[in-house]
Parts: C-alpha cells; sequence; structure tokens
C-alpha cells in the first residue's frame, strides 16, 4: 500500500460524533472484556511470551536485511579465522611430528658387554621412561649383517670386512624418542649412571645434537606464537562482531526506549535481540561448514603436493565434530553474549 | 490517582529541572501541565514512568511510591499509563497493525483477543486501509492517530500526552484533542502537556503551569498564563 496523500489524510482527519460515540462504546466493551477475562496459567503465558519473542526475532532479522547481512558477514569472517587458526594448528603439529618421528638415539656398548647387561639397560630405560615409542636392541652379529646387506655388491667393502678377520661392530640400542626433550634427557640420564656408563662406548644422535635442540625450540616457539597469535586474532574478531551487532543493537535505540515505556519486561524487549544475534550466529555456522568443506575437498591435492603424507580432506574429517562445536559455540556464542551486553545498556532505564 | 510530593529533580550536569513540585491528580480529571518548552514538563513525564529518579520528594501512582516499586512492579505502572508523545514513539519496525497488537502482546493477552481488538481500535481511529503500513508510511497526523490507538487498545487506568499535537497542523490537532476529552469522559484520567495556548484556552479544565521547574499556578478551570 502507499502512503496517502497529505489531503486525502486531512479528509480523513476530523473524526464525525458518530465515531466519537463508537470509542465510547469500544471502552465500554473493553471494560466488560477485562474484567471478565479468566487469568491465563503462568506456564502458558510463558509459552506463549517465548513464542512470540522468537517471532519478534525473525521479523526482525528479514526487515533489516542489510543488518543482518552485515552481521552475519563479519561472524563468517571470524569463524573462518578460528577454523584457519585450527587447519594451522593441526599442519603445525603434523610438521613438528615429521621431524620429531626422524630423531633416534643409538647408544654403543663396548666389545664384549654381555647381551644380559644391555637388555638390562634397555628395561631400564623403558622402566624410567615408558611413553618412549621403542627401543630395539641390536646384536654384534645383526650390525655385522646389516652391514653385509647393505654393501653386498661393494667389493671393497666385502674384502676389508674380511681383512679385519673378527666381527668390528658393536651391539647396540636403537631409541626412538616421541621427540619429547624430557625424554631426551631422561634417556641421556640413564645411559649416565654409574651402573650402566661403564658398559657404554658412546651415545650417537642420528641427527646432531644441535639441530635436535634447534628443532625443539622451533616447534615450541612455533606453538607458543600461534596460541598467542591465535589469541590476540580472537579477541580482534570478537570485538569486530561486537562492534557489528552494536551497530544493530544502536539501531534499535529509540524502539528499545519505546518498549520499555509501554512496560515490556526486561526480556520481552532484551529476547528478540538475543535470538537474532543466534540466528546470525547460525546461519554463519552453516555457511562457514560448507566453506572449509569445500576449500578441504578443493584444497587437498594442492596442500598434499607441498605438504606430503598431510590428508587435509582426512584431517577436515577426523576433525569434523570438533570444528562443528568450535564454529557453532564461537558463532551462537559470540552472537548471544554480544547482543546481550549491548542491549544491557539500554535496558537501564 | 499520581500525587507529586516536594519533588525536586537535578540532571547529573547540575541543571535543576524540577523544584519542589507538588500536586495531585485525581481519578477522572482531565489536568493540562503548560510550561514553556524546557520547563520541565517532560521529566514529570519520565518521574511518572520511572524513567528518572528525583533528586528528592516521592511520587505516588495510584498509592504506590514510584521509586521504591521493583521493576516488576514499574512495568505493571508502565502498562497502566497510555502514552501518546510528540514524536509518536512507534516501533518502525513493526506495522500498523503490530505496533498496537505489540502492547497487548506485552500484557501477554490472547492472540484471538488481539486479533479482534486490534482491528476494531484501528476502524475506529481510522487507520483500517493503513493496517499492513509502516510508520514510515504514515503522515503526521495518521501516525499520532496510531500512537492513541495504541494508548487506548490496553485500556489503560491513565492517558498521558506530552505535546501531542507538536508536530500536527490544526486539523489533526483538533481531532487528537477532541479524542483526549472523549477518552476523558469516558471515565479516564487525562494528563495533557502543552505550550499551545490556544488548546489550553478552549478546553477550560484544570490547568497547572510550570516554569522554571516550579508550579507556579494551578487552577481548576485555568487559561494560559505565561
Amino acid at each position: 500500500m502507499k502512503t496517502a496523500g497529505l489531503s486525502e489524510t486531512k479528509k480523513k482527519g476530523v473524526l464525525s460524533y458518530k465515531t466519537h460515540q463508537r470509542i465510547t462504546n469500544l471502552l465500554l466493551i473493553y471494560e466488560f472484556v477485562h474484567s471478565h477475562k479468566i487469568r491465563n496459567s503462568l506456564m502458558f503465558y510463558m509459552l506463549t511470551s517465548f513464542k512470540r519473542i522468537f517471532n519478534f526475532a525473525l521479523q526482525d532479522f528479514s526487515r533489516n536485511k542489510g543488518i543482518s547481512i552485515a552481521a552475519i558477514f563479519v561472524l563468517v569472517v571470524t569463524i573462518m579465522l578460528v577454523t584457519g587458526l585450527l587447519f594451522f594448528h593441526g599442519v603445525s603439529q603434523f610438521l613438528i611430528s615429521e621431524i620429531q618421528d626422524r630423531i633416534d638415539i643409538t647408544a654403543y656398548f663396548k666389545d664384549g658387554t654381555q647381551e644380559q647387561d644391555i637388555l638390562n639397560v634397555k628395561d631400564e630405560i623403558l622402566k624410567m621412561s615408558p611413553n618412549i615409542k621403542a627401543v630395539e636392541y641390536v646384536s654384534k652379529e645383526q650390525a655385522m649383517q646389516a652391514f653385509q646387506e647393505k654393501h653386498k655388491n661393494n667389493a671393497v667393502l666385502e674384502k676389508a670386512l674380511e681383512e679385519v678377520g673378527t666381527n668390528p661392530f658393536l651391539p647396540s640400542l636403537n631409541i626412538t624418542t616421541n621427540g619429547d626433550p624430557a625424554q631426551y634427557a631422561e634417556v641421556s640420564n640413564v645411559l649416565q649412571t654409574a651402573n650402566f656408563s661403564k658398559f657404554v662406548e658412546k651415545v650417537d644422535f642420528s641427527q646432531k645434537k644441535d639441530t635436535i635442540e634447534k628443532v625443539f625450540s622451533i616447534t615450541s616457539n612455533i606453538n607458543n606464537f600461534g596460541i598467542a597469535l591465535s589469541i590476540i586474532f580472537i579477541i580482534v574478531a570478537i570485538l569486530v562482531v561486537f562492534n557489528t551487532i552494536k551497530l544493530a543493537v544502536d539501531s534499535s535505540k529509540e524502539e528499545i526506549g519505546t518498549m520499555r515505556i509501554v512496560g515490556a519486561s526486561d526480556w520481552f524487549v532484551r529476547g528478540p535481540f538475543i535470538i537474532q544475534g543466534a540466528i546470525y550466529g547460525f546461519i554463519a555456522f552453516i555457511i562457514c561448514l560448507l566453506l572449509s568443506a569445500l576449500s578441504a575437498y578443493i584444497l587437498s591435492p594442492k596442500i598434499t603436493a607441498v605438504l606430503p603424507g598431510f590428508n587435509t580432506l582426512g584431517y577436515f574429517l577426523s576433525n569434523i565434530w570438533i570444528l562443528i562445536l568450535i564454529q557453532l559455540v564461537f558463532g551462537i556464542g559470540v552472537g548471544i553474549i554480544s547482543s546481550f551486553i549491548v542491549i544491557r545498556k539500554y535496558l537501564n532505564v | 490517582m499520581i500525587k507529586f510530593e516536594n519533588v525536586t529533580k537535578i540532571y547529573p550536569d547540575e541543571t535543576v529541572v524540577l523544584q519542589d513540585v507538588s500536586f495531585e491528580i485525581k481519578e477522572g480529571e482531565f489536568v493540562s501541565i503548560v510550561g514553556k518548552s524546557g520547563a520541565g514538563k517532560t521529566t514529570l513525564v519520565r518521574l511518572i514512568l520511572g524513567l528518572e529518579t528525583p533528586a528528592s520528594g516521592q511520587i505516588f501512582f495510584q498509592g504506590k511510591n514510584v521509586n521504591e516499586t521493583d521493576s516488576l512492579e514499574i512495568q505493571k505502572i508502565r502498562r497502566k499509563v497510555g502514552g501518546v508523545y510528540q514524536d509518536y514513539k512507534l516501533l518502525p519496525n513493526k506495522t500498523v497493525y503490530e505496533n498496537v497488537a505489540y502492547i497487548m502482546e506485552v500484557e501477554g493477552k490472547e492472540k484471538e483477543e488481539i486479533e479482534v481488538e486490534v482491528p476494531k481500535v484501528l476502524e475506529i481511529i481510522g487507520l483500517k486501509e493503513k493496517i499492513d503500513n509502516f510508520p514510515k508510511e504514515l503522515s503526521g497526523g495518521e501516525q499520532q492517530r496510531l500512537a492513541i490507538a495504541r494508548a487506548l487498545i490496553n485500556h489503560p487506568d491513565i492517558i498521558i500526552a506530552d505535546e501531542p499535537t507538536g508536530n500536527l497542523d490544526p486539523y489533526n490537532t483538533y481531532e487528537v484533542i477532541s479524542l483526549l476529552e472523549k477518552v476523558n469522559k469516558a471515565g479516564k484520567t487525562v494528563i495533557l502537556l502543552t505550550h499551545d495556548r490556544e488548546i489550553i484556552n478552549k478546553l477550560g479544565k484544570r490547568v497547572i503551569t510550570i516554569e522554571n521547574g516550579r508550579v507556579i499556578r494551578d487552577e481548576k478551570e485555568g487559561r494560559f498564563i505565561i
């Protein structure tokens, strides 16, 4: 319907005597209806109120499309940022474990050390450090066999071995740690105890000690830096969302005042805004879930090319529940909490 | 019905808006409160509705001290007041129908009752054609009629009209004032706040005159003299 012209309004403006008469009658009818109305039960009242609050939220949502789209967009960006951080965490964990898996310790024992003594050392290491990945005993003979196997086509080396006459290899323990510096220290400690050090010829790290320490410091730095960066990002993101929702609620400032003046309860005023916040969050969550599934699917082969062994889609699917939880909680949580905080200011009248 | 006892209101920036204001409005009265813009008329309304707290003094609504009630009680008081304001205070995102229905929804009225009463009052007020329009699609006069429809729908004990004709042409002004008179004749208490000399002089009802935050005159059949 179009707005009536002013002249039309004026024509209709003055109310006739008859109309005034009808107002009087109407007021009398109200009096009657209200005095005979049976009071609804509290439960029914609350249910009706909730239904109305929900309808108001949907109505406001669809009538303020511009603001709704802006709020959802900001939430999508924020949730995608958090999702990106989760993905980055997955990649860095993968890289760290890839590097750490390659760190082994080999302890060589003096020639003539009894096998039983070496096995005692092995047990001791496993006892001290139960989380160690593997400790493998390699006897003198196994070491010799492995050498011969490796160089069976090398006549010079075979010859040299023959010249020596005896088995020059030392028995050893190959220790695979999980890359934790603490385990590394524990293993060293066991090998250095008075009981065992007399058997140990030398301890060899498959990679140099410096490299190992560097890897440890880099990985722990990545973790710390990542956590700090994530926290900063998330705070910035929350502030942006908060401000967007503040803009949305600010535009309804007068409206809130009016609702208060006509005696609406706090929840009747607040409810629609909070439910709107939740709707923003939920829609943003759906968009983000689809976006991240799509990008995982599309980017998977490309990322595998850069990071062999890392399956992006597999990572996405194996973390789908935690991802849904984070996106849902983050989206709806930030939506609701922002609305709640912003509107509190206007309810204090 | 409404009683002010030595009410003083000072805003945070130290401006004294009301000073030692006392008066009583009885049930069924039609009282005009007049004064220049900025004399403190709107503050009076805000005090009655519990939107402001006085620096000193007390305000009673139907015997209840407005400033000693909890928020639930304040909401009940606000629902008993039908307010009509210069800036209409309509809900811009709701249609004509929804604006009026909102008042009944606030009270938790049943849907069936709302569906019967809202169109009825809109027809009487002359807005039936515009039932699905938004306030911004209405003229000033229509918006104020909508505000009056909203004030009447919940069958309030009192109508407070704060400069209801401030933005209206003489036609609509006459209409609004005669509507208020009609409501008063039906037994409702009406408080009209205005600075319109013509209206007051035509009404010939009780007039409370406020100047510089003080009540300087309170006459049974008052005229506009400032």
